[in-house]
């Protein structure tokens, strides 16, 4: 089995100093940008609202710095139209912003409203607004909301250490989650390599009706949606149906623990906790950072970089992407970031495909990815669609697995591309 | 004996009897097919480019011959010369032809522009894109893995030092590598224009700067120094006007990044080069 180097699980995340300046980009999350209301030489707080939600898939923008704003700028994320952005002259005092008051919710609509309001996202990655995902259509009937804390990429230990070091917050997230959107239960999901946060919810969980923590093996990707949905309940959503349509709700734990907090304190989104790690980080550990943080920071935090940092990596190995340069932000959804030396950083060489099946054989969506890239090499849409290349989750596990090295994850995503005439 | 024979008759008036049906549904269910489209399919270029906008060579001789008024010339690759023979054929008067070829609105070699990081992935340039833009400093620059020269049906395109180049003199205009730039940074231009603004940044001028050496800084020098008002400034990148535009190439001269191309000497020396790598 392939090792999981949670070297940072046992690090209490700490908080680094805070930055001369963050660049914060109004779209962090999927949906329309928000909208930026403040200009340049306008005085922020912690906590102050600078982006406005612009439509219904949209997440407001909060400022993690106190300062003055100090230019509008163009962020260029990974894939998608440069969005618009703010750079914050920090000026280290962390003032919080008066308005900042806990909202203490009584019904749905208060509660869908606070989620809305904390600028919360999918937090494992996704990026998801959280308040149109829990926003039902009516007449769902809701069995299960599964909050994932499977974690299943290596070296990622953010959400680990959230349920460790904020079991009270998850419990009360889940709590909240329960009352309000009222399903027959409430599993937290747990991989088995994490037997700190398994024995505290438990602890939490026991004798409490309809919530209970659900133990996984520890297996990429156990944490992908519709894996996990399959592995608790036995349910399979198909193609073309959402998660509530067979009665489920996955959300990230880390999401769950910035509702409650929010709920609690009403100090919105606008920090999180990264692991830095990889083998040219001279001291990997978690770290609490600002949004808008440059990756730059984070890793002079961890005692630096060594010389023969070859590759940084925004995410998990598996699922992040390389960045070029040291100046990309922190963001609502950055979970972990990698730096790699020596070999881990070593680009394979592919050779033929040599039929083995392997890659077919762990697909978690039982697809063909082998078929598919000779699909794509012929440029055949009809047959990409034969193939299913739409339900791909893009996990990694084809090109991980492939002994011949192929870049079959990078064709999947170019197929799916294909495939909608992109 | 006997049994040999009436298995012959029998068999032959069955069969006298299918013939004079089939005869019959020949006649009545006859579809007719005018005897040009075979002619309009001769002379098409046959190589299903799509750039009439219709479904291959086939689909554009049926809608010519489907008497809506296609205009006869939709069919850049075929030239002035198919026009004259498609009109004779549809025997209406032969339109102007609007030919025009493809241009690569950038200059960024290897040379020029600076790359922000090593690219280690699959090498066309869809897949690049998908990495913050590409190895190039430059998101809105060629990416140089020559997407453009697999779909080129007449090898007008080839590669230079990262930088795609286009043959006028092979390029039949069929706009097949405008749509396979991810950059959108090939234009079709007409064959008349005589200098065209090789770049596609909408960054401002300092950034720009730091870039690539031939990227347009937004400068303006262009749009004072043009006699005939031509040029204007959009999203920090020089326009041209053809409608007015003489041709003077007052703006090539003064252009300070060299942005500002005269299109035929620049592109010329380039075409017989292409043929010296392409063989």
């Amino acid at each position: 089995m392939a090792p999981h180097r949670k070297h940072t699980a046992g690090c209490t995340p700490l908080a680094i100093p805070v930055p001369a300046e963050v660049h914060i980009p109004m779209s962090m999350h999927s949906g329309a940008p928000a909208n930026l209301i403040v200009g340049v030489g306008d005085s922020v707080t912690v906590g102050q609202l600078i982006g406005e939600a612009a439509t219904r898939v949209c997440s407001p923008v909060h400022a993690s710095v106190s300062g003055q704003i100090k230019r509008i700028d163009t962020y260029d994320p990974l894939t998608g139209a440069p969005a618009v952005s703010v750079r914050i002259a920090s000026d280290g005092e962390q003032t919080l912003w008066e308005g900042l008051t806990p909202s203490p919710v009584t019904n749905l609509a208060e509660f869908l409203a606070a989620v809305q309001a904390s600028g919360v996202v999918g937090l494992g990655g996704a990026g998801y607004p959280t308040a149109p995902k829990l926003t039902l259509k009516e007449g769902t009937k809701l069995d299960y909301i599964l909050i994932n804390g499977a974690e299943c990429e290596p070296y990622i230990t953010s959400d680990t250490r959230t349920m460790v070091d904020h079991t009270a917050d998850v419990w009360a997230g889940a709590l909240l989650l329960k009352e309000y959107l009222g399903p027959k239960n409430v599993v937290i999901c747990i991989e088995n390599n994490k037997p700190e946060a398994i024995q505290k919810l438990e602890a939490l969980c026991a004798g409490v009706q309809g919530m209970r923590v659900h133990v996984l093996p520890s297996l990429y990707p156990q944490g992908e949606r519709k894996v996990l949905v399959y592995n608790v309940t036995g349910r399979i959503v198909p193609e073309g149906a959402r998660l509530t349509d067979v009665g489920c709700i996955v959300i990230n734990c880390t999401t769950v623990a910035v509702i409650a907090q929010y709920i609690r304190t009403g100090l919105p989104l606008v920090s999180r906790c990264v692991t830095v790690d990889g083998s040219a980080v001279k001291h990997p550990q978690n770290v609490i950072a600002p949004i808008g943080t440059p990756i730059r920071n984070l890793f002079e935090f961890c005692g630096g970089l060594k010389d023969d940092v070859k590759k940084i990596i925004l995410g998990g190995p598996m699922m992040g992407a390389a960045v070029p340069s040291l100046d990309v932000p922190v963001v609502k959804v950055t979970s972990a970031i990698l730096a790699l030396s020596g070999r881990d950083a070593e680009a394979p060489t592919p050779s033929a495909c040599i039929k083995c099946g392997r890659c077919v054989a762990q697909c978690p969506m039982n697809l063909m990815p082998s078929f598919i890239e000779d699909a794509f090499e012929r440029k055949k849409v009809e047959l990409l669609r034969t193939h299913k290349v739409n339900l791909c989750v893009e996990c990694g596990c084809c090109a991980y697995l492939c002994p011949s090295k192929r870049p079959l994850a990078q064709v999947m995503t170019l197929s799916k591309k294909l495939l909608w005439g992109e | 004996m006997n049994m040999i024979v009436i298995a012959i008759l029998s068999v032959t008036t069955i069969a006298a009897i299918l013939a004079a049906v089939l005869c019959i549904a020949s006649r009545v269910m006859a579809v007719e097919v005018d005897e040009r489209l075979q002619t309009i399919k001769d002379c098409l270029p046959g190589s299903n480019c799509g750039a009439c906008g219709y479904p291959g060579c086939e689909g554009y001789a049926v809608a010519l011959l489907s008497g809506d008024g296609i205009g006869a010339n939709l069919c850049p690759p075929g030239g002035a010369v198919l026009v004259a023979q498609l009109s004779e054929i549809l025997g209406v008067t032969a339109e102007n032809v609007a030919q025009s070829i493809a241009v690569v609105r950038c200059m960024g070699d290897r040379d020029a522009q600076q790359t922000k990081m090593e690219y280690k992935g699959i090498e066309t340039c869809k897949a690049a894109k998908q990495l913050f833009g590409g190895a190039g400093a430059c998101a809105f620059g060629c990416m140089g893995y020559g997407d453009c020269q697999v779909v080129c049906p007449s090898d007008a395109v080839c590669m230079e030092n990262g930088l795609a180049r286009i043959s006028p003199a092979r390029c039949t205009g069929c706009t097949l590598c405008v749509k396979a730039c991810p950059n959108q940074l090939i234009t079709m231009e007409s064959t008349s224009i005589a200098t065209a603004v090789l770049c596609n940044t909408i960054e401002k001028g300092a950034i720009v700067r730091k870039k690539c050496s031939y990227g347009c800084i937004a400068c303006g020098k262009c749009v004072r120094e043009c006699p005939s008002n031509s040029i204007i400034m959009k999203h920090n990148l020089a326009q041209i006007d053809y409608e007015t535009c003489t041709g003077c190439g007052r703006c090539v001269e003064v252009c300070i990044t060299h942005c500002i191309q005269p299109l035929r000497p620049i592109q010329e020396p380039v075409a017989m080069e292409s043929e010296a790598t392409l063989v």
